[in-house]
């Protein structure tokens, strides 16, 4: 495999369309800003600069005031930092409980298969926004609480993917192949599933991600998520929504964020999925 | 008659587009001609380009591909002068096409009746009462039983067999001029290839159709083809009439193909029968196996099977599908626990499934799957798939194990630097070869091959054979061969078992199974082989018939 991969990424490199370009650039400016918020902001997140709130742009704020007169440009850089790495935690834990769970009941099937498929369809039968309004009304809002519980909530819909493509996959022969040579199962799901499963979870990965951070910037504007003086993009809309009548962009900086973001995302996983699929048939 | 000429193509040249932009000649040159009610048939190996030929002479290219030059011309109509909706108009009405695997070209949602009379009915050539009387006549004459009711009936309702004719009557409903057939009967047990075959001649010589069939088996394309074109590499290497092709070829290629083909030889080259000193102590005994599928084991797929394999000799297992001779394979590597009854390894009891079996034993038996295209791991260097054997049964070093991978590869006859290659970038033989050499890694007693020569083409399997004969002949190891081709089993065996329907019907040294007097199953088995000639099926046809007759 280690042979095989650069030639894949240089395949794709090959491929990259203006489109692609674009969002790749916008992603690797939103990683750099979530990364070096603390160097690069001119304020910390929380300093209140000035009592007067939505201050038009000036006076060393690039984007005006908010509405407890904090500096727009630095909240949203921490904003940016916390929901993306928030989002990237929940969708790493979630990939990671979920793909586990998936592949272990398509390589066991039977009863264990059922079990932990029904269990799953019970848990993906509430909404997802009503779990996570619960239990994080009742346990109250921490970073920990807020991606334990997206995570698994996520995981379930993960759960899915992985199972379904596990299934296509146990019954190669050369699933068979390990079998026979006495091989457990954990060495199976590892080496010989995990490689060819690979590709579609990391599409069904930028997804998820991309509903990951939808979906806590959705808490935080319900006031469940992020809790202030830290910022977040949903918890910035909230917070600045007000501000729209008195005619100050404030609440849209995030918001355009947000879609940023997730806009990209989308389209870089579409155009990877079709740009792997075009090179499946390379035995021509 | 002035015209009887019905597809003319000359030139023709078919191209892939490679990513760059740049095309890939997969045909090249074709010229040919069919006459009214004549059959031509394209034999070649896979990759030889004969389905791309017979598409082309539907106007059609698959995906990736363009027809880049030539004529084709259709009682008069020159195809590809056509656009696209005028050619869509003439598939179905005065071309049609049966596609290798039936299965999977009908809906198994809908009823038979129903897709079959569809083409007649959108094209609006035919009410529907009229097509379905049409169908029900074409049913008749392809032998299908209850052809007034068979329509009924949904896809899973009928055997393979009988769907490749329903699929021919599919084809035939609308009269086309032009009936193409690829590879109709390879997917088909030899007994069940019979009668479609004979079906389908029965049906072209008395509608009076042209047809093209496709085929790898020259041994079948004889029965039925008035001329033959073989190809390779997607050029013509022998065109002339079936008579001369399979009897006096005038290329070296027709005369390897010719001689890879699956017949019977005429004077069988058994291997000498195993000394009563080696039959004392067998390698492996299976005891009274019985074995069931299903929740309450209703489906019995062995029923009380008993057989024996001396060390470094081979047991070959024939049987058509259904017979359970897969099954036997998983239970004797214990993929599969039987019911009842035992296997036995030098005397020991082995446990009924891989778990409880301990590492020598897993490593004394190992297991060559049919399909190395799923066998391997695309995702796997076959360095990383040969290896892996090695690090699990002998705890080899990385250095170890690098040195012994290249020593496996030259075993199979491939060089060692195919290690840092991944499946993909292998042909099917070799691919067939790593599948050989993984099992070859444990330094097993005996090797299960499962039907390993089936998916290949004639002329590498028989190198896949040889490499067999000489590997045990160095490295002392026995072979359960399990094939549904008699000819292939009656190469390599040195005893024979034939199952059926769970049971074994016949066994023994292969000398006294293929020697009559036979067992009436092992008979059918044997008479089922087409021979090289022109005129077997219809020997074979009246000889059944008239069996058929005696019998009321």
């Amino acid at each position: 495999m280690s042979n095989a991969e650069p030639a894949g990424l240089r395949r794709l490199a090959s491929e990259l369309t203006p489109t692609a370009i674009v969002c790749l650039t916008i992603i690797a400016l939103a990683a750099f800003i979530a990364i070096f918020a603390p160097a690069i902001a001119p304020y910390d997140e929380g300093t209140i600069l000035t009592n007067e709130s939505f201050a038009s742009p000036g006076n060393g704020m690039l984007l005006g005031s908010d509405y407890l007169g904090r500096d727009i440009a630095s909240r949203l850089g921490f904003g940016i930092r916390t929901t993306l790495s928030v989002a990237l935690a929940i969708s790493v834990i979630a990939f990671l409980i979920g793909s586990a769970f998936g592949f272990f009941a398509a390589i066991m099937g039977g009863w264990t298969d059922t079990v932990v498929s029904r269990t799953v369809d019970a848990l993906i039968s509430f909404p997802a926004i009503m779990i996570a309004l619960i239990v994080v009304s009742s346990l109250g809002s921490s970073f920990l609480v807020l991606i334990v519980t997206v995570a698994v909530i996520d995981s379930t819909r993960v759960y899915r993917v992985a199972r379904a493509l596990g299934m296509d996959i146990v019954v190669q022969d050369y699933i068979e192949a390990a079998r026979v040579r006495g091989e457990g199962t954990g060495w199976i799901i590892w080496h010989e599933l995990l490689p060819n499963a690979l590709g579609p979870l990391a599409a069904e990965f930028g997804i998820r991600f991309t509903y990951a951070i939808l979906f806590v910037s959705a808490l935080s504007f319900l006031g469940l998520g992020v809790q202030p003086p830290h910022s977040d993009l949903g918890l910035m809309v909230k917070e600045n929504m007000q501000g729209l009548l008195y005619g100050s962009f404030s609440p849209l900086y995030p918001a355009l964020a947000i879609a940023m973001v997730t806009v990209s995302t989308n389209i870089l996983v579409d155009w990877y999925l079709k740009s792997t699929d075009a090179n499946l048939p390379e035995e021509l | 008659m002035v015209n009887s000429t019905i597809l003319r193509v000359s030139d023709l040249n078919v191209a892939a587009r490679a990513r760059d932009g740049s095309m890939m000649p997969i045909v090249s040159d074709i010229s040919f001609s069919i006459e009214l009610g004549k059959v031509l048939a394209l034999i070649g190996e896979s990759g030889s380009g004969k389905t791309t030929i017979s598409l082309a002479a539907m106007g059609y290219a698959r995906p990736g591909c363009v027809i880049t030059g030539g004529e084709v011309d259709l009682a008069g109509t020159s195809i590809l002068s056509l656009d696209f909706p005028a050619r869509r108009k003439l598939r179905g009405s005065d071309i049609s096409y049966v596609a290798q695997s039936a299965a999977a070209s009908f809906n198994a949602a809908l009823r038979l009746g129903l897709q079959v009379t569809e083409t007649p009915i959108i094209k609006g050539l035919m009410s529907a009462a009229r097509a379905h009387e049409k169908a029900v006549s074409l049913y008749r004459e392809l032998d299908l039983p209850d052809p007034e009711t068979i329509g009924q009936r949904y896809p899973h309702q009928v055997s393979g067999g009988q769907l490749q004719r329903l699929m021919a009557a599919m084809a035939m409903i609308c009269d086309p001029k032009l009936l193409i057939l690829d590879e109709p009967t390879t997917a088909l047990d030899v007994t069940t290839q019979i009668e479609v075959l004979h079906a389908f001649k029965k049906l072209i010589r008395e509608r009076q159709t042209s047809a093209i069939y496709v085929s790898h088996d020259l041994a079948v394309v004889a029965q039925i083809a008035d001329h033959i074109l073989v190809l390779k590499d997607g050029q013509i290497v022998e065109y002339g009439d079936a008579e001369q092709i399979v009897h006096a070829p005038r290329e070296t290629y027709t005369r390897e193909l010719l001689a890879a083909a699956h017949v019977l030889p005429k004077t069988i080259p058994t291997k000498k029968p195993v000394p009563q000193a080696a039959r004392h102590q067998p390698l492996l005994k299976v005891g009274n196996v019985t074995a069931a599928f299903g929740a309450k084991s209703e489906f019995i797929a062995l029923k009380d099977v008993n057989l024996e394999l001396a060390e470094a000799r081979t047991l070959g297992i024939i049987g058509e599908s259904g017979s359970g001779k897969t099954t036997l394979g998983r239970v004797i590597c214990g993929l599969k626990a039987p019911l009842t009854g035992q296997v036995t390894l030098d005397g020991q009891v082995l446990a009924p499934s891989i778990r409880q079996r301990d590492c020598d034993q897993l490593r004394s038996i190992q297991f060559a799957f049919q399909m190395a295209e799923t066998a391997l791991n695309p995702r796997h260097t076959v360095g990383k798939i040969l290896g892996r054997p090695l690090q699990f049964y002998f705890n080899l070093s990385g250095e170890e194990t690098a040195r012994r991978v290249g020593e496996l590869l030259e075993l199979v006859e491939m060089p060692a630097s195919f290690a840092r290659r991944l499946p993909r970038e292998l042909s099917g033989g070799q691919r067939q070869r790593v599948n050989l050499a993984r099992a070859l890694a444990a330094e097993p007693r005996m090797v299960i091959c499962d039907e390993i020569t089936s998916a290949l083409d004639t002329i590498v399997a028989k190198a896949i054979l040889h490499l067999l004969d000489d590997l045990q002949k160095r490295l002392k190891v026995a072979y359960v061969f399990i094939s549904h081709d008699i000819s292939t089993v009656a190469q390599i065996s040195h005893d024979i078992a034939v199952m059926r329907n769970g049971v074994i019907v016949a066994s023994g040294p292969t000398a006294d199974i293929l020697k009559p007097p036979h067992h009436e199953y092992t008979e059918l088995l044997l008479s089922s082989v087409p021979e090289m000639r022109t005129d077997w099926l219809d020997d074979v046809a009246n000889s059944r018939v008239n069996t058929l007759k005696a019998a009321q």
